[in-house]
């Protein structure tokens, strides 16, 4: 008898099956909400080897739902936390961490690796940046995600460009601000678990042929009633126009302006926003004592070169607006604030205080 | 017909599931609900009829079943 005995004695599973699961891969994208439970069913179910990344630190908000994780792992990366607590777990599979954010840059050298790909990242940047690497390297997805109290999960590309990819259900992305996230909304724990569990079957079955899977599919569930709802997918000729189709189009994709978070404001629109959205905050990126002051505006005072460490300080927030003195060094700081927290919106005040003073005032 | 809504734009028209009067297509339905919802002039979603994803304008045969499929990013 082995781990996985009561598994492959069931009909239509199968020792050929488990087979099968030992000699694939995964890579699952974000040890969150949604990754955690994929992960701990796919350890579980065998699969041989499996990679997580995720740039992100552990936090006390993610413990109602990133349940691989508890008070003992804040702070910590969640790929080296997830890896080792997986790797203690099982030691006939192998578990690769990557702890760092996927890039443009990075994706396709991770991606190739792999044999399936899930995606339980949280942002939209990052899913149609996910979904076009796999269509370039050919790479079945297996796609989650939810908002707040819903869920829909599907399997795209799973044979190729004729399979249907998030692109052709939604050619347009929606500006992040159109959908909030979790962070901005909340959810409950279960959801994802729900979800990320789903995701982790359609992995199982995908890979085995047991059942029918969600390719070409996509399934919506709703927590509060039970209700699901599976739709048949098809082919969108605009989901052609924007993709990149190879390696060096998609170095020249900005996903981020892509789907309408641009670097870049004004004042006008920084202060309307800080007046109407929750969870913003302006910083002023400026040495202190730096002039003239802004104090007519409520804001935080953290120079560039402490942003770095600032990270407790400003996680609480899903928009951050930074401002300098004529607008350079506050573009850098987004840059810098973007590879700690590449699911914010963040973006740098154009002028900086000099336009604040010379058009405002 | 019956008209249902997920995500956000089921909070927009504030019920998951509502009969509304037949629509000749999809555009005119689109525009109904937008002057209706005026909210959802902001949101992107995809169409199914009877669970099918249709793309541009397509015509809606009376008693069918039109989802407004929004999309998430949460996870």
């Amino acid at each position: 008898m082995d781990r996985f005995e009561r598994q492959y004695i069931l009909p239509g599973f199968g020792p050929a099956s488990q087979q099968k699961l030992r000699k694939t891969s995964v890579l699952i994208i974000g040890a969150g909400g949604l990754g955690c439970p994929a992960l701990l069913y796919l350890s579980a179910a065998g699969i041989g080897k499996i990679g997580i990344i995720d740039g992100d630190l552990v936090s006390l908000s993610n413990l109602n739902r990133q349940v691989l994780f508890g008070k003992e792992d804040l702070g910590k990366n969640k790929a080296e936390s997830a890896a080792e607590i997986i790797q203690k777990k099982y030691d006939d599979i192998e578990v690769e961490a990557i702890p760092y954010f996927l890039t443009k840059e990075n994706i396709l050298g991770i991606i190739q690796n792999y044999d399936l790909i899930l995606d339980g990242s949280d942002n939209f940047p990052t899913r149609y940046l996910v979904n076009d690497a796999c269509l370039i390297a050919g790479k079945p997805l297996v796609f989650g995600a939810i908002y707040q109290h819903e869920g829909q999960v599907a399997i795209f590309n799973a044979k190729g460009p004729h399979s249907i990819n998030y692109r052709d259900l939604y050619p347009i992305p929606p500006s992040a601000r159109e959908v909030p996230n979790c962070n901005e909304i909340g959810v409950l724990g279960v959801l994802p678990g729900i979800i990320g569990t789903w995701m982790a079957a359609e992995c199982i079955k995908y890979l085995t042929g047991y059942g029918d899977s969600l390719e070409d599919k996509m399934l919506f569930y709703d927590l509060l009633n039970h209700n699901s709802y599976q739709v048949q997918l098809a082919k969108n000729q605009d989901s052609n126009q924007s993709r990149p189709k190879n390696h060096s189009e998609l170095q020249e994709m900005d996903y981020q302006d892509f789907c309408g978070l641009s670097t870049q404001t004004d004042w006008e629109a920084a202060l309307s926003f800080l007046k109407n959205a929750n969870q913003s905050v302006l910083v002023d990126v400026r040495e202190h004592g730096e002039q003239p002051e802004l104090d007519d505006v409520e804001h935080l005072q953290i120079p560039l070169a402490d942003l770095p460490n600032s990270r407790s300080q400003l996680a609480s927030f899903q928009n951050i607006l930074l401002f300098c003195q004529s607008g350079s060094r506050s573009l850098k700081a987004v840059d810098m604030l973007k590879s700690q927290f590449p699911d914010k919106n963040i973006q740098s005040v154009e002028g900086g205080i000099i336009r604040y003073f010379g058009d405002l005032k | 017909m019956k008209l249902l809504a997920f995500g956000k734009i089921a909070e927009i028209i504030g019920k998951q599931e509502i009969e509304i009067e037949n629509f000749p297509n999809t555009d005119i339905l689109v525009g109904y609900l937008q002057q209706q919802y005026p909210a959802l002039k902001d949101l992107k979603f995809s169409i199914a009829i009877d669970k099918k994803q249709v793309n541009g304008n397509v015509s809606i045969t009376t008693g069918a079943e039109v989802a407004l499929l929004p999309p998430f990013s949460g996870g």
